[in-house]
């Protein structure tokens, strides 16, 4: 391994700028005769607009213009979409309600954009937007999925009745009947998925600019994936034809789901900018951004495990209620359908499983992926009625896992996935080690005399990344396809530059990615630049989420790697005046086997470019590369998390003591990198299972607006991670890497769960676990367990 | 509009400012200072922590007038220009305490008014409670923590400490 190469905890190229506060953000973008628009949001969350009224607003000084729905609609500005269609049990499409970028007619969550004053300052523009004088006819809402499709529920969209987009099944329904029939043992569980808002830290940021020379608009946004953005914004929402749109996504401070979608704001400011034919900012304030980001989770589910007398799993069944919010987002159909159901297998040999999943509008803010994205309600499902299972049937919780373990891949589950490599037994294994699980019982003795209940949780998890085959993907309903582009130009001087199609927003592609490149070429890491984010440099990509960059992204260019040293093999064999077949690449050195002649990587390089010992009839001059990896099959990481708590009698705070991950993510580029991953994931699941829980009252107010009220996890709520690895290959991809930003997000709740329940002595907990949660379940348990 | 005089980064500026304008704002828009950043609107996130006479503040939560005859560091005033990084950054990049980088330059500048505030040697509990202030949505802290500690080892001694508590 060299010091830069694959496997190396290379330090990173991009810090230098973060820490030295020269990152650009897209707030840190000014353009000339910028002006800034500041949104007019419905304060109901459901009401008919009778009227608006601009003209006070209008008066105020500092106003450039301000638009209203009823302009967008005759500037025939489309709707936003959701791009992948499901379609119910009964055959019927899904439901998708018009969603424009500015409500003209109807209101349908608190934050609905009914207005935009655009304005010389951020100031004037706040000032005027209170001016601005909307009319509701105030209708009940409806907040709750379970309450969503019952008679007489509020309807929200017109022509959709009961509220409900879809209801949805995967699986076998009598043969996983047929098991639950003939079983000794059946677990089950109601379980509360909470809603999660994803606060990545830098709050969403719009810039657009029209220039009316060339008809060209710019959007500098904070995407996870600028082509998406320019295909939807230009196809769909038709604001301008593709090639008219550059999209930019500079420096964007964190994403984990929220920043994929195709947001209302990014489309007005584009309008905008052409209306007023100036620059047009908007920047998110952190309060917009708890109603108006995507929100995560917010499932309500019914499940039951049926096993034999032994503990063999025979069968799952599960039933779903999702909560999509008011309109469909981007890719909101998806989560709690393929992105769910099919990983409800776990690491299990399970015979027959059944999901239905009815997929609900209500007023609140729209529900799409959110770190994980369906994975991780499908973890706590399966991860939850294992260790309840054993607990009732009083096997040892890692032994009811170990029985039913899956041993032999490929294997398909009977729910679409087929994995395709792994070793649960290796990492439960070693997390067992290294949580000193042999050791816990005189832990919890310990704990009981200074008036602690300790607690142990597991969640054996896993997860289909590396997304996804586009055949597959396409006979599922996405509108797109999931595969990854990448560019590689050698330039004459040897140094390199890759076009990748993939968007880093903290995950350190610029590093990961050189890694490859200074492994497979032996030239210095400091001689390439790694490209994204730009759709007017890079070629069409399909931007980074589901833990695809390093499955998909990196065997883009791996497959543009192996051309561009096919090409320079054939510029050196005319250099050289050898065959080429001769020609051998080690070290970024060319050499003529049997011969000590060679050639270095720059001058094969500039031999490419200036072309003069070949002729353009033989070869052609240069050294660039494209190529389009399409995978073969999804990457399914797994591992053993192990949580041990220790819960305050008095109190019902929890803290947690010890965590433990093995993860087998395949091979590690950067093994820091993957460390800070996974560090990340579980801070993000912990915050679920302990502090995180979006909550709206009855009429649709978000209770939990602000971080005053929303409990983001901080440092002390934490403790620090024991976090190893266990390696298999994904024969998938040519690297054999697997993805690993969501796996901590993934396995954590459960554990978190799984061990506040074995130290409390009952299953009656839902997330978040607060302290006063936590001590109401002990009080409802007494008299066994209260103190 | 009023005007405002202050040092930044060891330069003197001055602004004509509305009154409610905050620092952060001044910072950012005015002198185009853009390390600092703004995570939030209810004081809470510490992404736009700047130091104000030494000691760490919230620059979201104190108007720019407030700030009036000030000497205000931010997290592009730590290093000398071309010079290397202050032990803090060098700490952070090489303890991987940071992936968006977002919430850095507040992790930074609040981290440097631990070490003034508690000394060189810093043990993991006191660094977790202190802070407080500061949330970091991608590294779940572990880096963070790290990287406190062994920025605050490799910074100079007494230096550190004369401002008072
Ligand atoms: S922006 Fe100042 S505390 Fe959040
Ligand atoms: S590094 Fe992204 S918020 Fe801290």
């Amino acid at each position: 391994m060299s010091a830069t190469g694959i496997g190396a905890a290379v330090r990173r190229k991009e810090d230098f700028r973060f820490v030295t506060g020269s990152g650009q953000y897209t707030d840190d973008v000014v353009r000339p005769g910028e002006t800034r628009a500041v949104f007019v949001r419905s304060p109901h969350a459901h009401a008919k607009i009778k009227s608006i009224d601009v003209g006070a607003a209008r008066k105020m000084p500092g106003v450039v213009d301000v638009l209203t729905g009823a302009q967008l609609a005759t500037d025939k500005i489309g709707n936003l979409i959701c791009g992948w269609m499901i379609h119910s049990k009964d055959g019927s499409p899904m439901k998708m309600a018009p969603h424009p970028a500015l409500a003209a007619a109807k209101v349908n969550c608190v934050g609905d954009a009914v207005a935009v004053v655009i304005a010389e300052t951020y100031e004037q523009g706040r000032d005027a937007a209170e001016k601005v004088k909307v009319d509701y006819d105030v209708l009940t809402a409806v907040v709750d999925p379970a309450k969503a499709q019952a008679p007489g529920a509020p309807q929200i969209h017109a022509d959709i009745a009961n509220n409900t987009i879809y209801q949805w099944h995967l699986g076998d329904a009598k043969a996983t009947a047929a098991a639950f029939a003939a079983a000794a043992h059946v677990t089950k569980l109601d379980i509360v998925n909470n809603r999660l808002v994803p606060n990545a830290m830098e709050p969403r940021a719009a810039l657009a600019e029209y220039d009316v020379g060339t008809d060209n608009l710019t959007l500098w946004n904070t995407s996870q994936n600028p082509h998406v953005a320019r295909l939807v914004i230009a196809a769909f929402v038709g604001m301008a034809p593709e090639h008219k749109l550059r999209v930019i996504a500079p420096d964007v401070g964190g994403g984990f789901g929220s920043k994929i979608f195709i947001y209302p704001e990014e489309v007005v400011c584009l309008w905008a900018a052409r209306k007023v034919r100036r620059p047009v900012k908007w920047t998110c304030d952190r309060s917009e951004a708890f109603l108006t980001d995507c929100h995560g989770r917010d499932h309500v589910t019914h499940a039951e495990l049926a096993l034999d007398a032994q503990g063999k799993i025979l069968a799952l069944r599960a039933k779903t209620i999702a909560n999509l919010g008011a309109y469909m987002s981007t890719f909101s159909s998806s989560v709690p359908t393929y992105l769910y159901a099919t990983l409800l297998s776990g690491q299990y040999d399970i015979p027959s499983i059944y999901c239905e999943v009815d997929a609900v509008y209500t007023n609140t803010a729209p529900v799409d992926a959110y770190r994980g994205a369906g994975r991780p309600e499908a973890t706590f499902v399966v991860e939850r009625l294992v260790e309840v299972a054993a607990r009732q049937m009083k096997i040892e919780p890692a032994d009811l896992r170990k029985r039913n373990f899956i041993k032999t891949f490929p294997h398909q589950t009977p729910v679409i996935m087929a994995y395709d490599a792994g070793d649960y037994h290796a990492s439960l294994k070693k997390a067992l080690e290294i949580a000193d699980v042999k050791g816990f019982a005189k832990r919890k003795r310990d704990a009981v005399r200074h008036g602690k209940l300790r607690g142990l949780g597991f969640s054996t998890y896993i997860e289909a990344c590396g997304i996804a085959p586009s055949q597959a993907v396409g006979s599922l309903g996405a509108g797109v396809g999931l595969w990854e582009s990448a560019e590689v130009r050698v330039n004459p001087t040897g140094s390199v530059e890759v076009l990748t199609g993939c968007h880093a927003h903290g995950q350190g592609h610029e590093t990961t990615f050189a890694q490859l490149v200074s492994e497979r070429l032996g030239i210095p890491f400091e001689n390439i630049s790694i490209v994204h984010g730009d759709t007017d440099k890079v070629q069409f990509g399909m931007g980074t989420y589901g833990s695809r960059s390093a499955a998909v992204g990196m065997s883009a260019i791996v497959k543009a790697l192996d051309k561009v040293e096919a090409k320079a093999k054939k510029v050196a064999a005319h250099l050289l005046e050898a065959a080429e077949g001769d020609i051998e690449f080690k070290d970024g050195k060319f050499t003529v086997a049997g011969t000590d002649k060679q050639a270095a990587w720059g001058d094969v390089a500039l031999n490419a470019y200036i072309a003069h010992k070949f002729t353009g009839q033989e070869l052609e001059p240069g050294l660039k590369e494209t190529s389009f990896y399409d995978p073969t099959n999804f990457t399914f990481p797994a591992g053993c998390h192990i949580c041990e708590v220790e819960v305050d009698i008095d109190t019902g705070k929890t803290d947690i003591v010890n965590w433990t991950a093995v993860d087998d993510f395949g091979t590690i580029i950067n093994p820091m990198i993957v460390e800070g991953q996974v560090h990340g994931g579980i801070a993000q699941g912990i915050g679920q299972a302990l502090l995180e829980g979006a909550v709206y009252d009855k009429s649709g107010q978000l209770v939990t607006g602000s971080m005053m009220d929303y409990t983001m996890p901080r440092a002390h709520d934490l403790p620090s991670f024991h976090v190893g690895m266990t390696e298999t290959k994904s024969p998938s991809n040519p690297l054999g890497v697997k993805g690993c930003g969501e796996a901590g997000a993934i396995a954590a709740p459960a554990a978190v769960i799984n061990a506040i329940t074995d130290a409390i002595g009952t299953e009656d907990l839902a997330m978040p676990a607060t302290a006063n949660a936590v001590w109401s379940a002990l009080k409802r348990a007494t008299p066994r367990q209260a103190a | 509009m009023p005007a405002v005089s202050m040092t930044v980064n060891g330069k003197a500026v001055t602004g004509d400012v509305e009154a409610r304008t905050l620092l952060v704002q001044f910072l950012r828009e005015h002198l185009r200072l853009t390390g600092t950043h703004v995570g939030c609107d209810t004081s809470q996130c510490g992404a736009c922590v700047v130091h104000v006479d030494g000691i760490a503040a919230k620059s979201c939560t104190l108007l720019a007038l407030q700030c009036e005859g000030a000497k205000i560091t931010t997290i592009e005033g730590l290093a000398e220009p071309n010079g290397p990084l202050h032990p803090m950054q060098e700490a952070f990049r090489e303890n991987h305490g940071l992936q968006c980088g977002y919430c850095t330059p507040g992790m930074i500048m609040s981290a440097l008014d631990i070490v003034r505030r508690h000394g060189n040697e810093l043990d993991e509990h006191t660094i977790r409670e202190q802070l407080d202030g500061n949330i970091c949505r991608c590294t779940g802290y572990h880096n963070i923590v790290k990287a406190i500690a062994a920025g605050a080892k490799n910074m100079p001694k007494a230096s550190t400490r004369q401002a008072a508590e």
